[in-house]
């Protein structure tokens, strides 16, 4: 009994004194809590659907974050990934009659491949020569979709695969946890030692080739690993919507994913999901005014970029939060002094 | 031998189109490190010009490719001063800065000009027939302007101050800069010479293809990979790159089976073949490291 209310203190004790003294925290924390309890509250079909895929494709926008923002290696074809991934759960699914909760990891499996066929030549690009030859691959890829439509369905793409659940509430919550639970795996390894490399390989490759660090292995383990969550997110979309177009391998598809990653601010995992969690609703909101909505859209994000150009959710957390000068930890932005070793904010 | 009429004669225009495009492409990249994919939508805003000019205001077709280019280049350069200056330090922010105006053009055209399909007369008419093939005379002549102006470009960028100030801006910037080279001026004319290419080739080009607000997708994706086969910021390689792409996209799509579908796939397969081989294309200076 006191072993229970001894670690219910220390619960206690950490939220207050670790999680509720910084607005990120405390705003990551009723994230957390709003997608989860949601349905307790309404159950609206639409909404949900729309919160559904809006978790689908934060998924995807993290996982580009993790290889172009962390690593550098600036992609712009990650269609392919989120292409092979519902291609792959949808085939495996229609032809080998496996039920989605296999299908789905076969499928990210299936972009790690794919991660690592093209990571393998891109290996020897960097910069802008890399994300040009990148934009290719998807496009190869549909030309194949296209050019063999009796096993790929063409233009029409496979349909009529499994639900992802019985219900909506069910689909929602498959979803929203398995976001959940990816974002926070892909925020742990960009915290972590790994993450700490794809970091310096960004800023200076050269420097960690000559600290003895293989940097060619790591890039390729960016690749799968962007790839494997990637794939995850296809995988779950294809089985939602039930069908795996091309319309996943577009160039708007790519194009989208890299909106929204810098959109929200690069090499922070939490900026690219919380930006999909404002565009995508976003465009739903637009369909009010059909004709113009992507029109706005690009407009919208214009305007932002001017005065954000490191990325909306980076100025937010600039202006909400001060890093100490001292110690190098991050206080609210009202303090005068740190928390932790009271030297002075300015 | 009919065939390969019809795959010179669409070699050669696919070919030169990709060849203008891709210079002014990797002419703005060269100078300012802006990956601007807005590129090929400047060519798509000026071919609608000219459908605007010759079928509502009813000018003659040149004077109404005249009028698009300059008032394409004028809209290139003010949206690089309003959108794309105030952030060009921030690459990413530029890039989906360009996206996101290439995405507004598409719409903005999309509302005015509708979806459908749309075509604009040729400048000269007649054809000549070789070998049982009708070769048009506009595309001899969309052939010959390109290979004009690709001319000119080159004594503008080899002969004239402007043209020295833009290749060494485009060789060190900061070194440029202390010489007295007043780089944003230089970079600010880059974008409008580019642009102004992008609207040559859409004049030049736009009586031979049919008009539609998705226009810009293919080129801008055949465009990049000629910029990259060829090796970026060397305009010998973007020129043979952009030939080599675009016979190869002619031969797949009269030679190969469901060829309309396979040619972006085996042009783009030929750049990633070259880049194993020679990972900084064909012609391209591998770059120091920028650190």
């Amino acid at each position: 009994m006191n072993l229970i209310f001894f670690y219910l203190r220390k619960l206690f004790s950490i939220i207050k004194n670790e999680v509720l003294v910084l607005p990120s925290r405390v705003v990551a924390g009723i994230f957390f809590l709003a997608l989860l309890l949601l349905p307790l509250f309404t159950e609206d079909p639409y909404l949900l659907r729309i919160l559904t895929l809006t978790s689908i494709f934060a998924i995807l926008a993290a996982s580009w974050d993790l290889l172009s923002g962390f690593t550098g290696q600036m992609n712009f074809g990650h269609a392919l990934f989120f292409g092979v991934g519902a291609y792959g759960a949808a085939m495996l699914n229609k032809y080998a009659g496996i039920p989605p909760w296999g299908t789905i990891p076969l499928g990210g499996l299936a972009a790690v491949m794919a991660g690592l066929i093209i990571g393998i030549p891109c290996l020897r690009l960097r910069g802008t020569y890399l994300a040009l030859t990148t934009l290719a691959f998807p496009i190869i890829l549909m030309g194949l979709v296209f050019a063999f439509p009796d096993f790929t369905g063409g233009e029409l793409g496979i349909s009529g695969i499994a639900r992802l659940a019985r219900s909506r509430v069910a689909s929602y919550y498959i979803a929203v946890i398995v976001m959940l639970c990816l974002c926070t795996i892909m925020w742990k390894i960009t915290d972590s030692n790994t993450g700490i490399i794809f970091h310096a390989i960004r800023e200076d490759e050269l420097a960690v080739r000559a600290s003895g660090i293989n940097t060619t292995r790591y890039k390729l383990l960016a690749f799968s690993l962007s790839g494997f969550f990637a794939g995850i997110s296809g995988g779950l979309f294809a089985h939602f919507m039930r069908i795996a177009g091309p319309s996943t391998l577009e160039v708007s598809m790519s194009f989208q994913v890299v909106i929204w990653a810098i959109f929200g601010g690069i090499a922070t995992i939490y900026g690219p999901i919380g930006a999909v969690f404002v565009l995508f609703p976003l465009m739903e909101i637009l369909r009010f005014w059909q004709d113009y909505r992507i029109l706005m859209f690009a407009c919208i994000v214009l305007l932002i970029l001017l005065y954000m150009p490191d990325g909306l959710f980076r100025w937010l957390r600039d202006k909400a939060e001060k890093e100490c000068p001292r110690c190098k930890i991050r206080n609210v932005a009202m303090r005068h002094t740190c928390r932790i070793c009271t030297a002075a904010l300015d | 031998m009919a065939l390969l009429v019809d795959i010179v004669m669409s070699g050669l225009i696919s070919g030169s189109v990709f060849a203008l495009l891709a210079i002014g492409f990797s002419l703005i990249f060269g100078v300012a490190r802006i990956v601007n994919i807005a590129h090929t939508a400047f060519y798509m805003v000026a071919a609608y010009c000219i459908y605007f000019a010759t079928h509502k205001l009813g000018l003659h077709p040149l004077w109404s490719m005249v009028a698009a280019i300059i008032l394409v280049t004028l809209l290139g350069i003010i949206s690089y001063k309003l959108f794309i200056n105030p952030i060009r330090e921030h690459h990413g922010a530029v890039l989906i800065a360009t996206i996101a105006l290439a995405m507004a053009f598409q719409e903005v055209m999309g509302l005015i000009f509708t979806g459908s399909y749309l075509s604009v007369p040729k400048l000269i008419k007649g054809y000549h027939v070789i070998l049982g093939v009708k070769v048009f005379y506009q595309q001899l002549l969309t052939f010959g302007a390109a290979l004009l102006i690709l001319g000119g470009l080159w004594l503008l960028l080899m002969r004239t101050k402007l043209g020295l100030a833009v290749r060494s801006t485009a060789q060190d910037r900061e070194v440029a800069n202390l010489m007295g080279i007043n780089e944003a001026r230089v970079a600010m004319m880059t974008m409008g010479l580019s642009v102004g290419l992008a609207a040559f080739t859409g004049a030049v080009v736009v009586p031979l293809t049919v008009l539609e607000p998705h226009m810009w997708m293919h080129p801008l994706i055949m465009m990049m990979a000629v910029v990259v086969l060829g090796g970026l910021g060397s305009l010998k390689g973007s020129f043979l790159g952009a030939y080599i792409l675009g016979f190869a996209e002619a031969m797949v799509v009269f030679l190969a089976p469901m060829g309309a579908f396979l040619k972006g796939s085996v042009a783009l397969s030929i750049m990633i073949l070259v880049l194993l081989i020679r990972p900084e294309g064909l012609f391209g200076v591998s770059f120091e490291e920028e650190r």
